[in-house]
């Protein structure tokens, strides 16, 4: 299996704002597997959030704001690799109709053509190959909607946990579902949210599996909060630390 | 003169923006659309599928086979069409006879006169003009001398079409048909026995138009 | 409209409904699986999926001539057409029609325009009867409510309360749980109302500009019986539903049925040109089409929002949605629920009314991957955001910037301040990794602990951790 576009010497990481404020090991993860691979990763230090929050809210000004910020950190012609479908999504996708009409449209447009969700960068980029040093473990794995919908890059992320032998994937029933995250959502609409983050917590209990996988931090917090809620035996990692342990014979 | 709510609709969506936009795409032709040779089969098995009964029927023998439907169903009266192909062969057929066939009723007038007896008649049978073989509907054009509410009212309602009339898609009905040029009054496209899934999503047949859809097919 | 009960209230009364959140969890499921089932072949849905928005598109380019053009052939065939810019004006139209004839009550096939008419309340108010046919509609109206979906009405009630209903509401009928049964009672006491009908009032599906045809579709027949026996139809519809061409309804017709309820197609096709003519022996004697504008005509005059007037109303999004599948039509409060309502109903009503409904979304996505139509209801619920927050003078959208306030906007500077100085955003992790599991659950966060514990910053952020490690940042 060859990859799929050309390998870069050197790339930028946009870590996101939730991982680095309350995920700073799937970041460290994600960026140790890239090096690992030969490419080096250069994390420029003014950034921050993609701007996402506010675009969702109703707030475009202040979101275009903050995305202008992102652009010009990441100026350089090299990927941007990002661990979550939802931010890369929002550079990728939703830059551009940010941007449009504006001066920055060429600018915004050449950053999200930049833009590469992490395990998409890992398997089509990279097309890295995974040893499973760990005990047998049963997983499953949780998609964010703009993973699924937006990026498409559910299978790239299937197929890295796949590559571990001795891990065995279940999928959920209901994997296409929104796990009711949905950024402000949540706390303005509590009831609505709980009542979908608590489908979704029984929809990862009918698998057995003790752990859920996710490739997104929000859908994460939101997952391993309403677990936590429930005092359930399950735990949530992101992709990126899940893979950096069980080849590190983690587990 | 003075505006007219007409005019402030139509004044108002001509004051707004107006984008170019170009043609819908051009869609290539279905890849399962039923070769002539097949499409009586698939009508047939679309058809069945939703709870009609097709019979596919040589066309010497269509009128015994319907005797047979009829009999089977004890159907006392059957709605015809005089003045049609059909109703001509019913009533030479059954003046030569009509042992053990039900009563030939004849849509006699207009409808405020004939309604007691159209809500009363046990069955109905008319022409189809045609049929769409990849989703499984008849075709439908009722004129002067074939009411509509032949095929609505009568709890049985059985239509005789034939084999060469049975085009691939509703696409081809249409174009072969020339439709736009000529529409009748009222056009139907029937494609089972009238159902509903109204409660719980569990289908039940027969609601307010007929129970049972049976179609003759003349090869 | 859910009176004095606020949208949250509505919805947190619904989700603790355990027998509706049944109902409407193995509903659309299975709706789910019909759909994906006779659109199986992705490549070839998607292309569909495209002519269909492409349809819908080039009518609306064309909307003005279109309905000209439906008009003139309209009144050639022998259909009188009126025009209603409001619901008041529309029901009185119908109210009018309906006393030429001296008739008490009109039989009705089932109309989401209608619903937004409010036509039953009016006619009622005004000695006239209406009777609903469609079995979903005739159920939920012997129980006195609205329909709580697009196109099966009363899908938010199970066979035994369906039961119930009858049982009570109709008189000497016996209590049974016999779907069979169940539709034989309907069957029979709906047919007298259709024999003894004056009246008929239906919607329409698309109206074909090219011939002046009104096309119908439904698997019952009763919108046959209330288009065909009574000596009077009345068609309303909202001024998008109008198509090109005759050739238009093969893929509109697919696509509809096929997301409505996951057939290749309806029981029946109902192609309506004209009055009876001459020498035919039923059909009515009278058609009236009504063209209702409430507000499509300020929708249209914006580009971007236009694109909510290319819904065929399939229901598909509601089938879709994670929100509507929890909390069922009702809650919305408005007469159409789910995707389609939230961008539909506060363009129609107003933001003020119905800016509940526009934050009820996590914007997953779920309903624009199957809408028929590709209409881009993220997009379009990202805008009437915007909407509800601007402060520009004018706005496309009733009620703009009433959600404005200075405390949010004052949050988001705040938010805009954090992440454009690193200075201030390294300082906030710091002071948050610290004091994070002590902050009191106030406000937002008071509201994500209601289901979840709290989320629990890192110690050091990711920028600190990488500084450490030497990880360049050039």
């Amino acid at each position: 299996m060859t990859p799929e576009s050309p390998r870069p010497s050197r790339v930028y990481f946009f870590g996101t704002c939730l991982v680095d404020s309350f995920y700073p090991e799937a970041g460290l993860a994600a960026i140790r597997l890239i090096e690992r691979e030969g490419v080096r990763v250069i994390f420029p230090r003014g950034q921050s959030c993609c701007g996402q929050p506010a675009y969702n809210s109703g707030f475009p000004e202040e979101a275009r704001t903050v995305a202008r910020r992102q652009i010009r950190a990441f100026h350089e012609e090299i990927p941007i690799v990002v661990p979550s479908g939802s931010c890369a999504g929002m550079m990728k996708h939703h830059y551009p109709t940010l941007f449009a009409g504006a001066a920055e449209q060429a600018e915004a447009e050449r950053f999200a053509a930049r833009v590469f969700e992490w395990s998409e960068f890992m398997v089509r980029v990279l097309g890295v190959r995974l040893e499973d040093r760990g005990q047998p473990l049963k997983v499953t794995w949780h998609t964010s909607c703009h993973a699924l919908r937006e990026m498409r890059v559910i299978e790239d992320s299937k197929s890295l946990i796949r590559q571990l032998s001795n891990v065995e994937l279940v999928e959920l029933e209901r994997e296409r579902e929104c796990c009711g995250f949905g950024g402000t959502f949540a706390v303005k609409h509590p009831a609505i949210s709980g009542a979908m983050v608590y489908d979704k917590v029984e929809d990862i209990l009918a698998t057995g599996a003790p752990r859920v996988i996710a490739g997104d931090c929000g859908c994460l917090l939101n997952i391993t909060g309403a677990i936590a809620h429930r005092e359930l035996p399950v735990s949530g990692q992101h992709l990126a630390e899940f893979i950096w342990e069980r080849i590190h014979d983690g587990d | 003169m003075s505006e007219t709510p007409r005019d402030r609709i139509l004044a108002r969506l001509r004051n707004a923006p107006r984008p170019e936009l170009p043609r819908p795409p051009s869609v290539p032709p279905p890849t399962d659309a039923p070769a002539r040779g097949e499409r009586a089969a698939r009508l047939k098995s679309r058809m069945e599928a939703v709870r009609a009964e097709v019979h596919l029927v040589p066309s010497e023998a269509w009128l015994d086979r319907l005797k047979e439907i009829l009999a089977v169903r004890k159907v006392a009266t059957l709605l015809y069409a005089p003045q049609t192909a059909i109703g001509e062969a019913l009533r030479h057929a059954w003046d030569t006879d009509a042992a053990g066939s039900p009563e030939l009723v004849a849509y006699a007038g207009p409808v405020e006169t004939f309604k007691e007896r159209l809500f009363a008649v046990d069955a109905a049978v008319t022409a189809a003009a045609g049929a769409v073989a990849d989703t499984g509907a008849l075709i439908l054009r009722p004129t002067a001398e074939e009411p509509r509410l032949m095929s609505l009212v009568p709890p049985i309602h059985i239509a005789v079409l034939r084999a060469e009339e049975i085009f691939a898609t509703l696409d081809d009905a249409m174009r072969a048909g020339n439709w736009p040029a000529d529409m009748p009054t009222n056009m139907l496209l029937i494609s089972g026995p009238s159902k509903t899934a109204d409660i719980e999503l569990i289908l039940a047949f027969g609601v307010h138009g007929p129970k049972e859809l049976i179609v003759l097919v003349l090869e | 409209m859910m009176g004095t009960e606020s949208f949250e209230q509505s919805a947190e009364r619904a989700l603790a409904d355990d027998q509706l959140r049944k109902n409407f969890a193995f509903a659309m499921g299975s709706f789910i699986m019909k759909r994906k089932a006779v659109f199986s072949d992705e490549a070839e849905t998607e292309q569909l999926r495209a002519r269909g928005q492409a349809i819908k598109q080039r009518a609306l380019s064309r909307l003005p001539e279109l309905l000209e053009e439906l008009e003139a052939n309209c009144a050639r065939n022998g259909i009188r057409v009126h025009w209603a810019e409001t619901p008041a004006v529309a029901n009185r139209i119908v109210l009018d029609i309906v006393n030429a004839h001296s008739a008490t009550g009109v039989i009705k096939g089932k109309s989401m325009v209608s619903e937004e008419m409010h036509l039953n309340a009016y006619l009622a108010a005004h000695g006239v009867e209406p009777i609903e046919t469609d079995l979903g509609e005739f159920i939920i109206q012997l129980n006195g409510e609205t329909p709580s979906h697009i196109i099966v009405p009363a899908i938010h009630k199970n066979k035994s309360q369906i039961a119930q209903i009858f049982h009570e509401k109709l008189p000497g009928t016996p209590y049974t749980e016999e779907v069979a049964e169940l539709n034989a009672i309907a069957r029979r006491t709906l047919r007298r109302r259709f024999y003894e009908a004056a009246v008929g009032v239906s919607g329409v599906n698309f109206a074909v500009a090219e011939t002046g045809t009104l096309c119908l579709v439904e698997n019952e027949g009763n919108g046959r019986m209330c288009t065909t026996l009574p000596t009077v139809h009345i068609a309303v519809m909202g001024l998008e539903k109008v198509v090109e061409k005759l050739e238009d309804l093969p893929p509109l017709l697919r696509l509809l049925t096929g997301s409505a309820t996951g057939q290749l197609v309806t029981t029946y096709v109902n192609l309506i040109t004209s009055p009876r003519r001459p020498g035919e022996k039923d059909g009515p004697q009278e058609v009236h089409l009504v063209i209702l504008d409430n507000g499509r005509s300020r929708i249209y005059a914006d580009p971007q929002l236009r694109q909510t007037l290319q819904c065929v109303r399939c229901g598909t999004c509601l089938n879709h949605c994670p929100v509507y599948t929890r909390i069922g039509g009702h809650a919305y409060g408005f007469v159409y629920p789910g995707p389609i309502g939230k961008i539909l109903n506060p363009q129609v009503e107003g933001l003020e009314k119905a800016a509940p409904l526009i934050t009820a979304s996590s914007l997953c996505g779920a309903c624009e991957e199957v809408c028929p139509v590709k209409i881009p209801i993220t997009a379009l619920l990202r805008r009437l955001r915007d909407e509800s927050y601007s402060r520009a003078p004018t706005s496309a959208v009733p009620g703009h910037g009433c959600r404005s306030s200075l405390a949010e906007r004052l949050a988001w500077q705040g938010w805009v301040l954090v992440n454009t100085r690193p200075w201030l955003n390294r300082m906030m992790n710091a002071v948050l990794g610290a004091i994070g599991d002590f902050l009191p659950p106030v406000g937002p966060l008071e509201r994500w602990m209601r289901f979840r514990e709290e989320p629990k910053f890192a110690g050091r952020s990711l920028h600190r951790r990488l500084k450490k490690e030497g990880v360049a940042d050039e």
